[in-house]
This record gives structure tokens, sequence and C-alpha cells, in this order.
């Protein structure tokens, strides 16, 4: 229960330029039941990635916004995404997590389902009134909505929702620079990075795009970086933070780290630095010479509203979670990178990602640590009430390491959940 | 993996106890976080490898994002990471138990071993006890006066870390 219950959830000042989040946002039962009605239902949510189905017949299971899921391509080569559930009793009908299926069977009572989730057979067929196979509710049900944008797949439980592409907004210029690192179309690289947090997921998301706590939290990332004889360029972390609307929202910036998509470190070698140059030299050719610049030096952690990140840094990562409870969320975190990369450049990708990324990193765990020790803090929230993200809300052009791009998370949460309309304050 | 036949060796064969003492040892100096002297036990090219449970046990970190995938000196900077204050997730220091079981010698040949084992290891940290299992493949290197580990993966049996959350102690 929301101790404060007349507080409100998100509290702006903008004359004071503050911006509080009530800690029961992370507790509450109450809310946590809001969201998955307001937000799980009905936002777009990430599905997967075109490259992990290659051939007709290619599935993967996954739990989405907490519903389960079959995602495949079928003979003709369309993508599909099917709830897993038997029309018949409910069963889930696909117990693996991937393979290739010309039909899905439900081992219960043996009904077989197309690559479509048409009823395909079912035994004593002859004990169903006619045209039993013809009626839609015989069928595994379709996920109401399923779109893509340049190979990335969402889906959406919501019939009524607007495009996928009117959703994405102005997020769509973030992904494009990440997308346009490849000319041959970016593919997800083999492995799943499944973890979990003792925290809320909102945590997460702010965690993601917040370039306020890397010295503090990453200090020994950062050693290992400067211990590593040409691990780092001397480029400073400076960039901006964005609200992008719709809850989206993005810190670009640049960095001292190697960046397979176009920033040099001298650990890579003359080979290194050679594949780099043509690399870049490609991008200008292609794009002009500000957006290859801005593709190869410009770091970029995205949130697409409300549990998709997209950070393009030292590596590629697409990341989305899901609450199972208000203070537990399940990660699932690939590594992504252009086909047509060398041998040499993915291993430079992947080794970047792991140094960081993931919960084996060197840094991703001290995050989860943050996160968690934050959860644990919220038991004290019934005295202890209030969040802040007001860092940068007096500027007009808030900073990467200000909370512009977290505020516009909150908002949006904050529209779909209580429908209120807060205003924008200078520099969001 | 299928049991297999011993082969000849060019070295004195080591035998299963002196493997399983060396393997227990391992374990002491983890959970007693003696982690430099732990380190010592890897050869120079020494590699430390967690893949991840969705793709084959024997997969490559060259084409495959594992959870981890150390060369020996990203191992060394894991370790000095872990004995500083600022390694948050490590701060203060989980309480470990790593147990080892049904050791099996799978091949001896030019001094160099490959042995696998199961293990659970058991960690808490504030209030929150947790545990990974599978198993562990060790490559030793027995041509010199000490046992040195030239390999070491560590194949989970658990779909993914959903109830570990992550890996930041040594398994």
């Amino acid at each position: 229960m929301n101790p404060n219950s007349n507080d409100p959830l998100v509290m702006i000042d903008n004359e004071r330029h503050l911006f509080k989040v009530s800690r029961s946002n992370f507790t509450d039962p109450e809310v946590f039941a809001k969201e998955r009605e307001r937000i799980f239902s009905t936002c777009w949510l990430y599905l997967g990635h075109e490259s992990e189905l290659k051939k007709p017949g290619d599935f993967v299971t996954r739990v989405v916004g907490g519903r389960s899921i079959v995602f495949n391509k079928d003979r003709q080569g369309e993508m599909r995404a099917l709830f897993n559930s038997c029309p018949h009793r409910g069963a889930q009908v696909c117990r693996e997590r991937k393979g290739n299926a010309k039909a899905f069977q439900c081992f219960y009572h043996g009904w077989v389902f197309g690559q479509d989730g048409a009823l395909r057979s079912q035994p004593g067929e002859d004990s169903y009134a006619q045209g039993f196979k013809d009626d839609p509710d015989s069928n595994m049900r379709q996920v109401p909505r399923l779109e893509s944008y340049r190979g990335l797949y969402f889906i959406c439980y919501d019939p009524q929702a607007v495009t996928l592409e009117e959703y994405l907004g102005n997020a769509k210029e973030y992904l494009d620079l990440v997308c346009d690192q490849a000319v041959d179309g970016m593919e997800v690289i083999g492995g799943t990075q499944e973890y979990a947090m003792n925290a809320n997921w909102k945590l997460l998301v702010e965690n993601s795009i917040d370039g306020y706590h890397a010295v503090s939290t990453h200090a020994t990332y950062l050693d290992y970086l400067k211990s590593m004889e040409g691990g780092l360029t001397d480029v400073g972390l400076k960039g901006v933070g964005k609200d992008l609307g719709n809850g989206h929202g993005v810190i670009e910036y640049t960095a001292p780290w190697g960046r397979p998509a176009g920033q040099w470190i001298s650990l890579w070698g003359e080979e290194g630095k050679n594949e780099i140059d043509a690399l870049n030299a490609r991008n200008e050719k292609l794009y002009g010479k500000e957006k290859a610049d801005r593709i190869a030096y410009k770091n970029r952690n995205l949130l697409i509203f409300p549990n998709l990140i997209i950070n393009d840094i030292m590596s590629l990562t697409i990341r989305t979670f899901f609450p199972q409870s208000p203070s537990l969320l399940h990660v699932n975190a690939w590594a992504a990178g252009p086909r047509e990369e060398s041998e040499a450049a993915r291993q430079f990708r992947l080794s970047n990602f792991l140094e960081f990324l993931g919960p084996g990193g060197f840094a991703t765990p001290d995050d989860v640590e943050a996160l968690e020790q934050c959860q644990l803090g919220y038991r004290n929230s019934q005295e202890a009430r209030w969040n802040d993200i007001s860092k940068g809300m007096k500027l007009d052009e808030p900073s990467m390491d200000d909370e512009a791009q977290m505020r516009a998370f909150w908002r949006e949460w904050d529209r779909r959940l209580t429908g209120s309309e807060q205003a924008q304050g200078v520099g969001a | 993996m299928s049991v297999e036949t011993l082969k000849a060796v060019d070295a004195a064969p080591i035998t299963r106890p002196e493997v399983e003492d060396f393997l227990y040892l391992e374990a002491a100096l983890l959970d007693e976080w003696r982690l430099p002297e732990w380190l010592d036990l890897f050869t120079d090219d020494a590699i430390y490898d967690i893949p991840p449970t969705d793709i084959a046990a024997d997969a490559s970190s060259a084409n495959n994002l594992f959870y981890i995938a150390d060369d020996r000196y990203r191992l060394g900077e894991r370790v000095k990471r872990l004995m500083k204050r600022t390694a948050h997730a490590e701060y203060p220091h989980s309480k470990t138990r790593h147990q080892i079981s049904n050791v099996r010698i799978l091949s001896q040949e030019a001094g160099l071993v490959e042995v696998t084992c199961n293990f659970t290891t058991y960690r808490t940290k504030d209030d929150f006890s947790n545990f990974f299992f599978g198993r562990l493949l060790h490559t030793l290197d027995i041509s010199g006066d000490d046992i040195k580990i030239k390999a070491k993966r560590v194949v989970l049996d658990t779909n993914g870390l959903r109830n570990q959350g992550r890996i930041s102690i040594i398994l």
C-alpha cells in the first residue's frame, strides 16, 4: 500500500526545479498491478531481433510483459508472435526455448497447430461439431500487434495502439544511428545473458541511462581501463541528455573507451586501426562526415519506453527486463554487431562487452548491488519518502550526467498510470 | 561428455586423489578470499570461461556472448578488482562455500590433464543466500613442479542466472 496515498506518485515543481518520485512506486503492489494494466498491456514491448530467426520454422519462446510468447518465422518467411497457450485447456504448447518446427503440438491432448497457430488436427476429431476447426477460437491466439523497425521486432497487447513507428517517434533517429553501423544488417550474437535483480524494474531504467553514477559506482572499471596499456583515449566524458518524447530518453556523449563502431584505441593495434579507419571512411561516404563522426565517436544510452535499452557504448547491447514483483526483475541481454564485421572486430566487441557489461563484468555487478541497495533502502519509504531526479532541471541544455532523460521516463510513466499531464519545465 | 579411458602419458601420471587435493585447495582459497594466491594456481596463458546457458557448453567465446571469458590478464584484473573495497558487488565480501564432487580424470597427455567434476557453490550476501551448480572442466598442466590450471570452464546447469542475479564471485 502507498503509505501516503494522497501524495502524488511524481511531484514536479518547475519553479524550484525539483522533480521528486515517490518511493512507494518501487514497492506498492497496487502500483505494480496498475503498471501491468496501463504499461505492459498497452505499450510496444521488444520481442526479439530478426537475426534470431534465420530459417523458416525457427522459433524462440520468451516471456514478454508477463505473457508467454512464441516468436517464429513461418514457411513463407513471415514473422509471427503467438500466445503460447493451447486453445483447448491452456497448457503451454511449445516447451522449448528455441528450435525449428514445422508445427507445434500440445502434449496434453495432442492438438497440432501450424506455424500460424491454426489448429491442424486433434485426436478424436469426429467427436467435435462440424466446423470446429474453422472457428478462430480453436487456434492459438496471435498477439494483436507485431511490427518491426529495422530488424527490431516489437509486440503490443493493445489492438488500438498507435503504430510502432509513431510510438518510437524521435527515438528512431537514435535507432538509425545504431542500425546504420551495419551495411549488411545487424545481428544478435549467439548467447543470451539472463540474470535478475532484487530490485524494482524502474531502477534499472534509470540506471541504464544514468551518466552521473559512473565515477562513483564504476571506480574499479575505470581503474581497470586506466591500468591497461592502450585501453583508453584522452577523450572526456561529455555530452547531452534528452527527453525524446513518448517516454523515450537518451544520453549521447563522447567517452575515452574504444568503440568498435569507430573509435580506435591503441590496444587494438595497427591492424585494428586500419579496420576502424576503413569503417569510418565507408560511413563518411555513405552518410557524410557529420553523421559518420556521430556514429563513430558518440556513445548512446537509449531508452525506448518502458523497458528496452539499447546501449551503443564500448560495445552494443540490447537489454530488456520485466518485473516479476515490485522487488524482482528479470533481465535478458544480448550483444549485437554488424553481420559483415571481421573476426578480429567481433572479438574486440565481445571483449569490450564482457569487461563492462553483464552479470560477470567489471561494472554491471556493481550496478546490481546499487539497485538492490536502493530497494532495501525503500523499506524506509513511509518516513524517507522521495527520490530526487532534479539534476540539471534548471539548465536549458542538460548534460549527459544530468537527469532529463529519466524525467522523460517518469513523466510518461505518471501520465500512463494516473492520467496526469504535468507541465514540462525548463530543460525537461 | 562420454567416459574416456586413460591414455598413456609421457609425464608421470597424476592420480585422482592428487587432483582432488588440488581442487579442494582451489576451493578453500576461494572460500577464504585468498584470491591472489588462487590466481597463482594459473598458468600465464590461462583462460577462465563461463558460457551462457542457452548455447552449447563447448561453444567458443570468440563468436558468442559469454558471462565471463577471461584471459590471464583479465583474470588478474578481476582478482585485483575483487580485493578492492570499491568492488561494490562484493563489499562486504559475500560468504561462499565451494563444494566439489564426482571428480574424474578424462585424459592425460603431454603433461596436460583434463579433469571434470561437479560443483555447488553457495553464496550469502546481506540476508540473501543462493547457489550455483553445474560442472567444472579443468585443464591442468602437470609438467612443472606445481600443478597449474591452464583452462577452467564453468558449465552452469541453471537456465541463466534468475536465482543468482550475477556472478560477482569466482566459481
